[in-house]
């Protein structure tokens, strides 16, 4: 019995405390996000945003989860029950389980796996999933348009974003996440891989059918795209992976390019702030930027769309894995960074 | 241990079921969803053997990549149900055969297994030992010295296949009118700059 404690038990008990320790600050940080998004999207409108629930619509978010969740879930009939159902569990699922692998802090994260940005890779690229299940399982043309389009764009910028990573990782020489941000303690990789970290970041908005790609949604074509026939809980999920894929989207750049936890210099006040807080930091930063292009670019027409992620950021993308890897052997930039 | 041992039972319980779902689920779309949860309950089986790489892989390529295409294709196709069936008795004999031959290759190698047990420690091992770089780097180390030609040819094989998929269905049609955004963006009175005072129009 004691056996099974100290075997079984406890460590189960311990790793369902850390779920819970990054799921719900993550939630919490979703429906913050969207009252972020509507107080900046109001500010560059020149408007005053969410003010009127709570002291300045603090409690906004909080009132948008409580209609949703008591509001009735509809299966339309002609849709196809059980991949209708789990779509948009998949989607938040996939959205919640990436978080295992992020290093939050010097050595605070749930699993410190050898590949953790291939694993963060392979669940991003699950995500086209939930949309295309949801676009085709509701039955009705415009979903299935919408989820159509979002495949297709999805598959495209997952390319120019895997080169990308691999030219991290031909810098850093490993794939563990923790090693990645340790080895941009001298310089963030956004200033030697400056062109790429721009690519990744338009490719983050691409996969994350962000603004100015976010034509799988279209509303003004395709009404609202594949989650058109989604009511209730169901969209809510929709909307919550949306973004908390946003959020990861930003943590893979700020892990990648921002260096993470670490400080921007190695220097007295920026040293006495610890490392979640410079990483949130860099993480909000990141939203922002999400938020500033979406009040800003007009939505991309699709052959613009794909011109961009085949003619465009896949060449450049090919070209600075060579470059950066004759780079790295010809100046030993591996031992550089160790 | 234990928790291996049940891990293990899960993912090949539910990669058999699922594969056995792919042929014979009615609707072509649920046998597409199926092979995916093969394929994902295979990776899962990878890194229970310590192969976290091939696992990863094996969910970036075929999961991520290869399966949404043919779930694309699948999801466009309109497809006859009634029609579909018919050909089943027709195609058995066939299918029967493959399963067969599938069926005597595991036997030889299980058998292999059973007779001569060191044969498994001929086959190349990864330098330096397994226990000492990840398995990323072994496999990396393997593959680009020893195997290199395999390898290569491998990579050509699929160029080729990349070549002959373009080849064939690409098509210039005459009177085009294609955007170049370029020339578009070199016209002298395309883009004009404008000093916006803050809170104020043009």
């Amino acid at each position: 019995m004691a056996e099974f404690w100290t075997g079984y038990a406890w460590p189960a008990i311990w790793i369902g405390l850390q779920v819970v320790a990054i799921v719900i600050p993550l939630l919490l940080c979703v429906a913050y996000l969207v009252y972020f998004e509507r107080k900046v999207i109001a500010a560059i409108h020149l408007r005053r945003g969410p003010n009127v629930v709570g002291p300045y619509g603090l409690l906004q978010p909080i009132a948008d989860g409580m209609k949703l969740f008591f509001k009735e879930t509809v299966i339309p009939t002609g849709a196809n029950r059980g991949v209708f159902i789990i779509a948009p569990m998949l989607t938040f699922t996939l959205a919640l389980i990436a978080w295992a692998v992020i290093p939050v802090g010097d050595g605070l994260v749930i699993a410190d796996i050898n590949v953790g940005i291939l694993y963060l890779f392979a669940i991003s690229s699950l995500g086209v999933y939930g949309i295309l299940m949801a676009g085709w399982a509701s039955n009705s043309k415009y979903a299935f348009l919408g989820g159509l389009r979002s495949a297709a764009q999805m598959v495209s910028y997952e390319v120019s974003m895997g080169f990308i990573i691999i030219s991290v990782l031909l810098v850093v020489g490993s794939l563990n996440l923790s090693d990645i941000v340790n080895a941009q303690r001298h310089a963030w990789f956004v200033i030697p891989l400056f062109p790429m970290a721009v690519i990744f970041f338009v490719s983050t908005l691409a996969e994350t059918n962000r603004h100015p790609f976010d034509l799988p949604e279209a509303e003004a074509e395709l009404v609202s795209g594949y989650n058109v026939e989604y009511s209730a809980m169901a969209f809510a999920l929709f909307f919550l992976g949306e973004y908390a894929n946003m959020i990861l989207m930003s943590a893979m750049t700020t892990i990648l390019f921002l260096g993470g936890w670490l400080p921007p210099f190695n220097v007295a006040p920026f040293t006495w702030i610890p490392g979640p807080i410079w990483f949130a930091a860099k993480i909000a930063f990141c939203l922002f930027i999400f938020l500033w292009v979406r009040a800003t670019f007009p939505r991309y027409r699709y052959d613009q769309l794909m011109r961009l992620g085949w003619k465009v950021f896949l060449p450049i993308s090919l070209a600075a894995v060579v470059i950066v890897g004759g780079v790295v052997l010809a100046f030993d930039i591996q031992s550089l960074v160790k | 241990m234990i928790i291996q041992s049940l891990a293990f039972y899960l993912f090949s319980i539910v990669t058999v079921a699922s594969a056995v779902m792919v042929i014979s689920a009615r609707n072509p779309v649920h046998s597409v969803l199926f092979l995916i949860l093969a394929f994902f309950n295979s990776a899962g089986l990878f890194v229970l053997l310590g192969a976290e790489f091939l696992a990863m892989i094996l969910v970036v390529v075929y999961v991520g990549a290869v399966a949404v295409l043919f779930m694309f294709v699948v999801m466009m196709l309109d497809i006859n149900f009634a029609a579909l069936r018919e050909g089943f008795l027709q195609y058995l004999p066939l299918g029967g055969l493959i399963g067969l031959v599938l069926l005597l290759e595991l036997a030889v190698i299980l058998g292999g297994w059973v007779i001569a047990p060191d044969v498994a420690e001929r086959a190349a091992a990864p330098t330096p030992a397994i226990d000492s770089v990840n398995n990323t780097e072994a496999l990396g180390r393997l593959i680009y010295t020893n195997y290199i030609y395999f390898f290569q040819a491998a990579g050509m094989v699929l160029l080729v296949a990349m070549i002959g998929a373009i080849v064939l269905t690409h098509r210039t049609r005459p009177g085009v009118r294609k955007q170049k955004i370029s020339e578009q963006v070199a016209r002298e009175d395309s883009i004009e700059m404008r000093d916006m005072p803050s809170g104020g129009g043009i």
